[in-house]
Parts: structure tokens; sequence; C-alpha cells
């Protein structure tokens, strides 16, 4: 996949001095300051960026579209020589699904969930009069072989529901490709997805876009999944562009700061030594079973937390690392097994606990957004926990709200009259640990607390809870799917599969071989920096599988 | 380190600007000056129909049950709209009707929401076997048609104001209880009432703090919608002679009272039926402006 194997290198899209102008509060900004990009056919563009960077903006630019409250201002955007602005509306909607494709981020919100899969698919060739019906059903399901997807004869027949996140993804992979166009724009398409999952829509993007010839841009926040897509990577900030190079120069050579930052944003680790183990856990699960209903989550798992330790939980989704931390709060009364807090038995049910037991274990979520009552002020979010347990008024609840906002990096003075709406997804995300702070609990549950946040942001929330760590010898459970987060904060890890603990004990432990099978794979499918990952890992992965076939 | 986490962070996750320097006065009257013509009239109306509400007593020449003349006198100058079946100022029926009719509708209406509100947050946030009762209960109430069963009611309790606000507040505060509990599911599945319930927070808290704020502005636009209903509700009781009762002004009993008057081609029975639909109708005005607003389309 190097830049020499392609003959053809005819210029396909070409955008210059791209500007956007987005509407907020009957205020046209401008969102895209300015950019220019040229892709060659054949070629992968990776567009990275933090959140607000203009990303995925300027993909759908490329197919002279802007969003709803959306303006293209300026600039001149050239497919296969024309000029798309300066196309008429039916003219560049003609274009669009036969030239261009765009892949969206969560295909199952994309998919039509009253249709089948293959209706979806023929729908787009047989409007634009590019193939029957028959033509259509039948290039279908070669798509899907092409694809890999079990059973291609029949899947397309199936509805969106009936098949699994990564299968949908490659589906509708397969419907941007159903009239062959000359660019496919992929918005994320993995993001959603978890990691042993991710690496099969990833081969099979890259595959498709060498099979056909086609060129793609390739929007991510993921710094090495790009490495494995991108012949060239184009690195935003702000609707600007700032630097720009082909990927094994950037990723070898860097020019400017901020892509350096972006590049060093992995490298966090916890520094602070283990502290002694005490000897009665301040968390213990025992047994626990769990079920929503008549679904059984939860199977015999049993772990320990001891105070000043963080212990981290890693699996997929549905492998029940979320109904874990439902048991310990006592939101999902466990089937059979308990939880002990400091040696005590905790009531299965949140209800039936004491105050005191509730102030002790505190939550801190995923999404800051919901997390927070849009409606109250930072001064009654953090305050409420004060008066509630320990009864603060007046005088001393301010100042300790205002002692609380120091320790999370937030100025006081600046802050505490202000509504969540007010913050930035890193500023929220502090706020909920101020309020899970003002409980003053030893044992606060982390439940994916940074992967709705842009790597640099997360980053420093890690640092932060690690310093409260070291400051007040907290112990965290950080539920998590992201390897990365693990290795840099975890003194403990859990792996877990399906509703079982697979592998558990120090990270030095797990995370060195002999590996369980599961742990394996799972540390295997997190893309590295390199380049070259993705082509060793599917070698690596086909001796496995010829050496087990030989067994 | 803290200075150095501090400052990637400022830097790279950019918040809104905070909107807190400007008064919410201030925020109000520029978001009226932007409001559409028909939501400054439908204000215009309801204003002027709260000012005869209020100061009825001053505006009105005549008293509200007083016999000043014979009966149908025409328009002129000592009856400016002319005198009713039993020879009472048109005029000052008119002003003491808004009176009455508004103001009860009025209190009825924030009855039905403190019913149907409270209710339908519960039911939501307590889920289960209690929303079940709540709901199925309601279900039953609203199976009745509405209008036979206010009449029914009425006989058997008889037609005095409180017993008249009573049911009808009971009776509308059916479709609030069935507003107030869809909005709340939605609010209740979010990270912050769970953080609450967790903190041991009580029921009234969180029905109070946690999900009231959250569900205002649809609440705000159905009491508009409601008020009218009410309203109407209200006049045609009165129409039919089971609402508010002789000789207090009303608008639905002064359009029955008067309706022979249409016969003889005289408008003059159709001014308190007037009076409430341009209130109807300015009411629904401001409410579309106010949902258009919350609900965020432009």
């Amino acid at each position: 996949m190097t830049t020499e194997e392609k003959t053809d290198s005819e210029l396909l899209l070409e955008i210059k001095g791209l500007r956007i102008e987005g509407q907020t509060d009957d205020v046209w900004v401008q969102i895209v300051k300015g950019v220019d990009v040229t892709l060659n056919r054949g070629e992968i563009l990776g567009l990275i960026g933090e959140s607000g960077a203009g990303k995925s903006t300027i993909g759908l630019a490329a197919m002279g579209y802007a969003q709803p409250g959306c303006r293209i201002s300026a600039g001149e955007i050239f497919f296969d020589g024309v000029d798309l602005r300066d196309l008429r509306h039916r003219e560049r909607r003609a274009m669009r699904g036969i030239k261009i494709a765009y892949v969206a981020q969560s295909a199952a919100a994309s998919f039509n969930p009253a249709h089948k899969l293959i209706d979806q698919f023929s729908e787009t060739p047989v409007q634009h009069g590019v193939n029957t019906r028959e033509e259509a059903d039948a290039d279908g399901i070669d798509l899907f072989t092409r694809l890999q997807m079990p059973n291609p004869d029949t899947i397309g027949f199936r509805y969106p529901h009936q098949v699994s996140g990564g299968q949908l993804q490659r589906a509708m992979t397969a419907m941007a490709l159903s009239c062959r166009p000359d660019l496919i724009i992929f918005d994320e398409p993995t993001t959603a997805l978890d990691v042993t999952t991710q690496i099969e829509v990833l081969v099979t993007i890259r595959d498709i876009v060498e099979q056909f010839n086609t060129a793609a841009i390739y929007i991510t926040h993921d710094l090495a999944v790009v490495a494995q897509m991108a012949d060239k990577i184009t690195v935003l900030r702000y609707g600007e562009v700032v630097e720009e190079a082909a990927t094994r120069l950037m990723l070898s050579d860097p020019q400017e700061n901020y892509t350096k930052s972006l590049w060093a944003v992995r490298s966090f680790r916890k520094t602070a030594d283990v502290p002694d183990l005490e000897p009665v856990p301040l968390c213990k699960v025992e047994n626990v079973d769990a079920a929503y209903g008549d679904v059984p989550v939860l199977h015999d798992i049993t772990f320990e937390i001891h105070k000043g330790y963080t212990v981290a939980i890693v699996g997929e989704s549905g492998s029940g690392k979320s109904t874990a931390a439902r048991v310990i709060t006592g939101l999902l009364p466990p089937k059979q097994g308990q939880v002990f807090y400091k040696g005590e038995a905790l009531p299965p049910d949140y209800r039936r606990r004491t105050k005191d037991q509730l102030r002790q274990v505190q939550m801190i979520y995923q999404m800051a957004d919901t997390a927070l009552n849009p409606r109250q002020r930072i001064r009654d979010i953090i305050g409420r926990p004060l008066t509630f347990y320990l009864g603060m008024k007046g005088k001393k609840k301010e100042a300790r709200i205002r002692e609380l906002l120091n320790m999370i990096e937030l100025e006081p003075n600046d802050f505490i009259g202000r509504f969540p709406g007010e913050l930035s997804g890193g500023q929220k995300q502090r706020l909920c640990i101020a309020r899970a702070l003002a409980a003053e609990p030893e044992f606060i549950i982390c439940d994916e607390v940074t992967s709705a946040l842009d790597q640099l942001v997360a980053e420093g929330i890690l640092r932060l809870l690690d310093r409260l760590q070291q400051e007040l010898s907290l112990a965290y459970m950080f539920i998590t799917h992201d390897l990365a987060t693990v290795r840099a904060i975890a003194d403990r890890v859990i792996v877990m599969l399906q509703g079982k603990i697979v592998e558990q004990g120090s990270k030095l432990s797990v995370f060195s071989p002999p590996h369980h099978e599961y742990t394996e794979l799972l540390l295997s499918s997190v893309p590295e920096m390199d380049p070259d990952w993705l082509d060793r890992t599917l070698e690596e992965r086909k001796h496995l599988s010829i050496k087990s076939a030989g067994q | 380190m803290t200075q150095q986490t501090s400052t990637i962070g400022e830097s790279t996750d950019a918040a809104p600007p905070p909107v807190y320097k400007t008064s919410r006065f201030k925020t109000a009257m520029r978001e009226l000056k932007k409001a559409p013509l028909s939501a400054k009239f439908g204000l215009l109306i309801i204003i002027l129909y709260v000012i005869a509400a209020l100061f009825a007593p001053v505006f009105a020449p005549f008293g509200e049950s007083e016999i000043v003349g014979t009966e149908y006198e025409p328009w002129g100058d000592k009856f400016f709209l002319g005198t009713d079946n039993l020879g009472r100022d048109m005029l000052s029926r008119l002003l003491y009707g808004a009176r009455n009719t508004v103001g009860i509708a009025f209190v009825t209406t924030l009855f039905a929401f403190l019913i149907g509100g409270v209710a339908g947050i519960f039911a939501a946030i307590l889920g289960g076997w209690a929303d079940q009762v709540l709901s199925r209960a309601i279900d039953i109430l609203m199976a009745i048609p509405q209008l036979i069963f206010a009449l029914l009611l009425l006989t058997i309790f008889g037609t005095s104001i409180p017993v008249l606000i009573g049911i009808i507040a009971v009776l509308d505060s059916t479709r609030v209880f069935r507003l107030a509990r869809s909005v709340s599911l939605n609010v209740v599945v979010m990270d912050y009432v769970e953080v609450a319930r967790l903190r041991g927070e009580r029921l009234g808290w969180i029905t109070i703090k946690e999900v009231l704020p959250n569900i205002m502005p649809p609440l705000v636009a159905e009491f508009g919608l409601r008020f009218c209903f009410v309203f109407l509700l209200i006049s045609g009781l009165s129409f039919l002679g089971l609402g508010l009762q002789p000789p207090t002004a009303d608008w639905g009993s002064m359009v029955r009272d008067n309706a022979t008057l249409i016969t003889y081609g005289d408008i003059t029975p159709l001014l308190p039926a007037a009076a409430i639909a341009l209130l109807t109708v300015g009411t629904n005005f401001v409410v579309d402006w106010f949902l258009h607003k919350t609900s965020g389309l432009k």
C-alpha cells in the first residue's frame, strides 16, 4: 500500500481556498478557514484533528454539500475537472452516489430499520439508472462476498438490526461502492466499533480501495488508525490546515508543535508506586450473578479493589463491564452473590443503603453532558452533595466549593456561577469529578470517563485523576474499552468477555505473555502508530490460524 | 505538572462563551423584539384581557348585575353596547365576564397542572406498578367523554364555583398527566437523575429540582393551550346552564341569554363569543411562538 504502487496518479479532487461558515444565533461564523486539499485517483487521504476541527465539514464539502445551518462561502471544489459549486443542485445530486459516496460514522443510525439491507443497497443504483434491480441485487451479493461478510448470499435479506455492528458498517461500505464511485468519504467509520471488530472493517476498506482503485478521504481522530489507512495525512485544527505530508514522513518527522503534541498524547504513564495492600479490601464483589430480566449478564464475578488502587475493567461492549458497576452501586441488585464494602455487606438495592454507604461509592459517567443537570449552576451541582451528606451551609459550603474547583483546575471566580452548557467537554468531565469528590468518597467508579473526549483532553483528565488519587489515596474502578487508557492508569486489570472474568491480575502480569487467548486477541487488535502494524498483525494471525488448523 | 495540564486543557478544549453577563430581563426583551408579528399581537391581546379582568370595576360604567335600563336596548350613548335580556349594561357585563371567565379558567388550569404535572412526573420517576396504576386510572378517566362526564358530575355535586373548578381541573389534569409523564420519561433516564437517586435524594427533590426544570418549556406551552380548552369548556358549560350561575357575568351564559337577538339581525350576543375566540387565537399565537423558540426550530 505505498504510493509507488499507484501507477494512475491522475488528479481527482482539488479543493482550493475552501471557506465554510456556520450559523450560530443569526451570526455567521467561519468554521473552515481556507483549506486546500488535493487527491489523486486511488489515493487515500487521512483527515485528522480533534472535534470541532472541521474534518467532517470538509469531507461533506468534497461532495459539494454543506450541512443545514452551514454554507460554503468561498473556494473551489474541482472534482474530475468540474467545479461542484458551479453545478446546479440537480446535477450535483446526480453525481452523489454515482461518482462520490459517503460512509457515515454510525451505520446503525444511517440504515433505515424498516428495510432489508439488499433493498437499501439497490436503491441508489436503481434510482440513478445505473443498474436494473436484478443486476443491483446480484452485484450486492458479489460485493458482500468480496467484503467477506458471512453468508453473503442471504445476509442482504436481513434487516439492519439482525446483523452485528461491524457487519453493518461493512454493508454500508458495500452500499457506498454500489455505483463504483471514484471517491468515497469515510467519516469515522470505525469509531463506534470495538477494537476486534474495527480491525475487520479496516482491512475491508483497504482491500476495496485497492481492488477498485477508488480514491478515499478517511476522516478520524484516531492517529493509529489513520496511520494504517492513509497514503498522506492532513492535520486540521480550528478549520485550518496545520500540516500535511505523506503518512510515513508525517509519523516519523512531524514539523508543527501541535502535530507533535498529538503524536505524544499516548505517552502518559502513571508514575506513583502501588501502595501497600491493606488487609481488608475497600470493595469486594463475591460470586455475583446478575441479569436484566431473564437475560443473564454476569456469571460468577469475583474481584477486589483495594484502597489507593486503580482497577481497570476492560472488555468489548456487551461484556458486562458497566453492569458490574451497576451491581456495586446497587442500581441492579444481583441474582446471587454479594458486594462488600470494607468487609461489610452492602444491601443489594441502593434504596436500602444508608446515606453514608451511598456517600462512600461515587460514580463518574461517560457522557458528562447527560450527567450534569443543564438547569443547575455549578455552585448548586457541587454544593448539593456537601449539604446533603456533610450538612455544610453558607460560607463554609462556599469555601469548600471553591476549594473543589481549585482541585479540578477550574478558576472558581470564573466558573462558580456558570451553567454546564457554558463549559467545554473536558471541563464538564472535571466538574463531574468535583461532584464525586464533594461526597468525600474513598472509592470512585469511572465508567468510560475519557471515551467521549478528544485525546489531548482525555489525557488531562487522566492526569487529574492520577494526581487526586495520590493526594487523597482514592481507589478507582476504571471501566474502559480503550487499552491505551488501561496502560496509562491501571494498577490491576480485569479482562471481561460475555459476562465472565477471563483474566485478572496486576497490569504487568496481564499485559505480558503468556496471555489468555482473548486477552491476546484484544491486545493485538489495538492499532499502533506504526504504518505496517495492520499488515504485520494480519500476517501473524494467518500464521496462527494455519498453525491451529495444522494441529 | 498542574500548570502544564491546565494549559493543555485550555488550548485544545474551548468552552462556549458564558452568557450569564446579560440579565434575564434584557434577554427576554431582546427575544420579544425579534418575535413575529402574530406573537406580538397575541401578547397584546392577552395583556388587554388581563388589564380588563383586573380593573373591571374601574372601567365598567355600571355594576355587574345591576339592572339599569329596559330589556334589549340598542347600542347608544348611555349603554355603549346596549343592554341584555334583563336590562343590564352589556359593556359592564363583558368586562366583568373577563374577570370571571378568564380568572376561573386560569385557576382551573393551574390546578389541572398541579395535579396532572406532579402525578405525571411521579409516574415517570417511580415507574413499575406506581406508573401502571396512575396511567390506567387516567386511561379510564379519559375513556369517558369529557363534556358529558363534566355535566354528570356537576349535576351530582352542584354548580358552585369551587366545585366547578375542582371537577374541570381533575378532568383536564388527565391530558396534562400524559404530557408530563411522556416528557419526564426522557429526562428520568438521564445520568444526572441517576446521580441524584444514588445520592439518596427523596422523590420530592428529584421531581422539583432535577426533572421539573428540564420539562418546563413543553409544559408552559401546554399551559397556554390547555388554558384555551378549559376556557372554552367553562363557557360551553355556562352556555348549557351548568357553568357559572346567574347573576355572575360570564361570556358563555351571556351568549345563551341574549341568543334570541340574533333572529333580529343584532350582533350583540356574538360579542361575548368573539371575546372568547379572540383570546383563544391570541393565546395560540403566543404558544406557537414559544414552542418554536424552545424547540430550537429556525
